[in-house]
């Protein structure tokens, strides 16, 4: 099962400690993962579901393509990692 | 009445709260250090203090304090619903489509005080949402966001447009009017349930010149309403000062403003509707403080006369902005406050007389609103 992993930004927001969960794409194991932890949802995603826009997700190392939707795929030992982009961090 | 005696101060860089010591104003405590404290608000009916977040990854955010800012706890955020299904939001003025997802939280506002509970927030991208539950859930307003004429609205110095103003009348808190940049001042007679743009009388020179009345298409930078004559409104806005005497059914100009009539932020006297304090800047394409001179105007004839103060503010080479949401009164209408975009802070207790700077090295001051009084 694929794991997520979170930056070390978000964790004095919402403690998001690493998890394996299930999920054959993106979507589903981020959702498997913000069902035991709702709060940290809001943090990466907007209300429509899709990802915020200065954060970013890698897919064992490939950049997300579909921001929308999740759809890309992740393999069952599969990393994802949440991180904060570099944009969007106005001093 | 009481004079204020704590201040909160959001800024760029964090929370900062001031209070009056024996020996005048200081800042006794930081909280949300580094993080981007856009608004707060404080709830005269229960002394809850909440406390906007924009955290430039992570969203809007917002967090609630039972014990005047010492311990803090996130609460709901506002939430826009989908869009129906084929459903094309319309272009605004820069070739945006609104997009239906929060942005900014701009406005807070206590609801009557028969109302324990209630709070209104006003956002951008021009939503208005509502808590019954002192902030832990939100409800979208649908009466105004589905109104066509709210498609027509666009960003005033932003690329959304925004509520930033909520003013609940004191004996009737299903009155409220609100402003918009950029859509004019909207009124609901019946707590949200409809609502009607106001009447005419502010002037956008920014709009084609047929169009530079229409009510719907003015930026006023803040409204703001007289508690004891709710009637008396005062709008600082893009192209001038405007007031009106019947709830913003009508507005007037108020004319040979020195040494500006542009500003953001404005205060009208909790008492007395003919008197308002402002403080001025060159106009939009410029925006810092006159000859680089600090003042506050003020006028106690509602708008016929101004005196210009500034015993106590910087005279030289100061170019301080003060943002919309950065001058505050107290319900004994001596106290006021405001900060600036460079990190001052003052306060006076003799209705602007004189000023004392408590700071000059806080962060960009986004909004100052005192808390309790006494």
């Amino acid at each position: 099962m694929p794991t997520v992993r979170f930056t070390d930004n978000i964790q004095r927001h919402v403690e998001c400690p690493t998890r394996v969960v299930g999920g054959a794409r993106v979507r589903d194991a981020l959702d498997a993962y913000f069902s035991a932890n709702p709060r940290a949802r809001g943090y990466v995603l907007d209300e429509r579901g899709r990802l915020r826009e200065h954060m970013a997700i890698f897919v064992n190392g490939g950049q997300l393509r579909d921001r929308a939707g999740l759809t890309d795929p992740v393999e069952d030992e599969g990393i994802i990692d949440v991180i904060q982009a570099l944009s969007g961090g106005e001093s | 009445m009481s004079r204020a005696s704590t201040c909160h101060v959001a800024t760029r860089k964090g929370l900062f709260t001031v209070t009056r010591g024996a020996s005048g104003w200081c800042v006794s405590r930081a909280a949300f250090l580094g993080d981007n404290c856009t608004l707060t608000m404080h709830d005269p009916r229960t002394g809850v203090l909440v406390v906007a977040l924009g955290h430039g990854h992570f969203g809007a955010k917002l967090h609630r304090s039972h014990d005047e800012g010492a311990t803090w706890q996130e609460i709901g955020t506002p939430a826009y619903p989908p869009m129906p299904d084929g459903y094309t939001p319309k272009m605004t003025h820069n070739g945006k489509a609104i997009d239906w997802t929060l942005k900014l939280v701009w406005a807070l506002a206590p609801g009557g005080a028969n109302e324990r509970g209630v709070i209104w927030c006003g956002t951008m991208p021009g939503g208005l949402f509502k808590s019954e539950d002192g902030g832990d859930s939100w409800t979208l307003n649908r009466a105004l966001w589905d109104d066509p004429k709210r498609e027509m609205w666009f960003g005033g110095g932003a690329d959304y447009p925004g509520i930033h103003s909520i003013c609940v009348h004191p004996g009737d808190a299903d009155d409220v009017v609100i402003g918009i940049s950029c859509g004019g001042a909207w009124v609901t007679r019946d707590g949200g349930q409809s609502w009607s743009v106001g009447g005419t009388g502010m002037r956008a020179e920014y709009m084609p010149p047929e169009m530079q009345f229409e009510p719907n298409a003015q930026d006023p930078h803040q409204v703001v309403q007289c508690l004891a004559n709710p009637d008396a409104l005062w709008v600082q806005h893009h192209n001038g000062i405007f007031r009106s005497t019947d709830r913003a059914a009508s507005w007037s100009e108020i004319k040979n403003v020195n040494p500006s009539a542009f500003g953001f932020a404005v205060a009208v006297h909790p008492r007395d509707a003919e008197t308002v304090w402002l403080v001025p800047a060159l106009k939009d394409e410029k925006r810092y403080p006159a000859d680089g001179r600090v003042v506050v105007n003020r006028t106690r004839d509602g708008g016929k006369t101004f005196e210009t103060l500034t015993t106590g503010l910087p005279q030289q080479h100061a170019y301080d902005l003060v943002y919309r949401h950065a001058l505050d009164i107290d319900e004994s209408g001596e106290v006021l406050a405001f900060g600036s975009t460079t990190g001052s802070l003052w306060v006076t207790e003799n209705g602007g007389d004189s000023w004392q700077t408590v700071s000059s090295n806080l962060p960009p001051i986004h909004s100052v609103r005192f808390g309790q009084s006494g």
